[in-house]
């Protein structure tokens, strides 16, 4: 038995349903369609956190690497920065297609390209943390007594941690931006859905995506930002 | 006197050149600090104090001669270890910015791996010892004034209680109100732990009340003259010395000495209702023309004027106030600019009581700074034909 409630919200979904599809034959922006549609996003969003994600975190490990090796022989800093800055400015798209016949289609390849990205900016931000930490704070650790590696570990690098978190999250949040083309390296990620069945003219389907990758951006930088809020705790205190 | 926990230092014959500069930084430095001694390196920019200093635990290295701790060799201690054993001062504080003042004092005790107890305890210790309240362990430097910190500084350097501290310019960077507070304060705690201290300043004023021993630096890192701060003002070894020391070395004589070291005038004392005629009586009797008044306790009440001297009786409140008063223990030079501050020619001078036991007056340093000065003359050309 149907009561007339029941009847009535039946014919509200059929008129949202036809307006659905309405809307989408006109290619206007059509919020219902996402809200109807968002299970066929949740894939390709996990492959894309997945993709930045590991590549902002390979990225940090050789580029951290790389800023040690730096930080005790200084004439690398140069080579370094000239080096990861070719890998910078090399055009994705080419990147993939050269990778291809090596690594092949998928995330390995997606992955490799995206790390040579972060490189430069975590790199820079790292080394300029480092010698952004106060000489006399230096000083006085060596006087005390403190090996290279302990003033390192306890002063140096706590020091530099605000720049560092930088680096990540400028670092993250264009990586996010660039993985939407790992779809052309077979990577998926949240660029398949706005070329999705070539039809990269379905506004609605791009807003979807793109808006998901932004908002993915913006989490992975709170995220990152709170992260460093804990870590740093000196940074807030207020000045005598 | 010196206790159990202070080393002597000695530098034998210390070169230290630089690679490329034909000139060295340090030439043929030698001298001795006896332990528990303040020992002062003073001298212009680019004498080398500096560089002299962070030879010791072996910041910068040596090229020739030696320094030697206790009589061991630093060249033969690991610079890592050698540092723990040093307490390290420096103008910049240099205190951690990300760790609290606790963990910033407990630099050194946790690279030796004390218990989390005996640091803690430790710390407490030392900041009532630097006179800083515990409550400040849990801030940041950031949260700390200038002098406050400084103060942190050397309770950090002073946490494993080294027996030899180096101290580079460190209250250089303090402003001077608050320079002559951390200075006396630190003479007081040095008066109680009695450590060896290598001291740099460019300040002579500082270095003559700093030191034990004040060690006079050439450019060239040259030693001028190594000696007392009284050896020094009154006998310059060289023109060097007699320039850097300054035209006004009579007057820095000043902060040598204490009110106690100097003979007072006899105060013309009255008590509140005697008559004046009692008073003019006492003037008479004294050098200061102005009878003192003083209460039941003998502590200095006024001065009185002509017109309360024109009264029968004294007053109990006279027209002049008392001050400065000044106490025996006061250093000279700062009894003489309470004087002066307060435009006053005579200060009544009180014992431990607060009782008056005499008068200081402009006019008996100025005579001392006389005898002084020609005592000086007399000593000079010998002592300098000797150097």
């Amino acid at each position: 038995m149907l009561s007339a409630e029941a009847a009535l919200t039946l014919a509200q979904v059929e008129i949202r349903d036809r307006s659905n599809a309405s809307c989408v034959a006109q290619n206007k922006l059509c919020p219902g369609w996402i809200v109807d549609n968002f299970d066929r996003y949740t894939g390709p969003l996990t492959q894309h956190i997945v993709l930045t994600l590991s590549s902002v975190a390979i990225g940090f490990v050789i580029a951290f690497a790389l800023a040690l090796v730096a930080h005790r022989e200084r004439w690398l800093v140069g080579p370094i920065v000239g080096m990861t800055g070719v890998l910078y400015t090399l055009p994705s798209l080419a990147v993939f297609f050269l990778l291809l016949p090596i690594t092949g289609r998928g995330t390995l390849t997606a992955v490799i390209a995206l790390t040579a990205y972060t490189l430069q900016i975590i790199f820079r931000n790292i080394v300029t943390g480092l010698d952004g930490v106060p000489l006399e704070a230096k000083d006085a650790g060596r006087g005390m007594g403190l090996t290279e590696r302990q003033l390192l570990w306890r002063v140096e690098l706590p020091l530099a941690l605000p720049d560092i978190v930088a680096g990540l999250r400028i670092a993250s949040t264009s990586t996010v931006g660039l993985a939407t083309l790992a779809v052309f390296a077979g990577a998926g990620g949240l660029g398949s859905e706005i070329i999705a069945g070539s039809n990269i003219t379905f506004k609605t389907g791009v807003v979807a995506a793109g808006g998901l990758a932004l908002l993915l951006a913006l989490a992975i930088d709170v995220v990152l930002l709170v992260v460093q809020r804990l870590l740093t705790p000196w940074r807030r205190v207020k000045p005598a | 006197m010196t206790g159990p926990s202070a080393s002597s230092v000695e530098f034998v014959s210390v070169v230290k050149r630089y690679p490329g500069q034909s000139d060295p930084a340090i030439d043929k430095l030698s001298l001795k600090v006896p332990a528990g001694e303040i020992c002062v390196l003073v001298g212009p920019s680019g004498c080398g104090k500096t560089t002299a200093l962070r030879l010791v635990n072996r910041m910068i290295e040596l090229s020739e001669g030696d320094i030697l701790i206790d009589g061991v060799s630093i060249r033969t201690r690991p610079p890592a270890e050698l540092r723990r054993q040093v307490g390290y001062v420096i103008q910049q504080i240099g205190l951690f910015p990300h760790l609290t003042i606790a963990s910033n004092i407990a630099t050194v005790p946790k690279l030796l791996s004390w218990s989390r107890e005996k640091i803690e305890r430790r710390v407490v210790e030392l900041l009532d010892l630097v006179s800083l309240p515990a409550d400040l362990k849990d801030r940041y430097p950031a949260q700390l004034s200038g002098g406050q910190r400084q103060r942190v500084g050397v309770a950090r350097a002073l946490a494993a209680d080294p027996p030899l501290m180096l101290m580079d310019e460190p209250f250089g960077a303090v402003d001077p109100i608050n320079r002559e507070r951390l200075q006396n304060q630190f003479l007081r705690l040095q008066s109680e732990i009695r450590k060896t201290i290598v001291f740099v300043t460019h300040d002579i004023d500082e270095a003559i009340k700093m030191g034990d021993r004040v060690a006079v630096l050439q450019k060239g890192g040259k030693l001028a003259q190594y000696a007392t701060p009284p050896e020094l003002l009154m006998s310059p070894a060289n023109d060097f010395v007699e320039d850097f020391v300054g035209a006004d070395r009579a007057l820095k004589r000043l902060s040598l000495l204490g009110v106690r070291d100097i003979d007072l005038w006899k105060a013309p004392l009255v008590r509140a209702g005697e008559p004046t005629a009692r008073a003019r009586e006492a003037m008479a009797e004294a050098e200061v023309p102005h009878p003192l008044v003083i209460d039941a306790e003998g502590r200095p009440v006024g001065w009185l004027s002509e017109r309360d001297l024109a009264r029968d009786t004294v007053p109990a409140k006279p027209t002049t106030s008392p001050d400065p008063i000044l106490e025996l223990e006061d250093v000279l030079r700062d009894a003489l600019s309470s004087l002066l501050e307060h435009g006053s020619l005579y200060g009544p001078v009180v014992d431990g009581q607060g009782r008056v036991i005499g008068v200081l007056s402009v006019d008996i340093i100025s005579d001392f700074l006389a005898s002084e000065e020609a005592k000086a003359l007399a000593a000079g050309p010998a002592q300098r034909a000797e150097a």
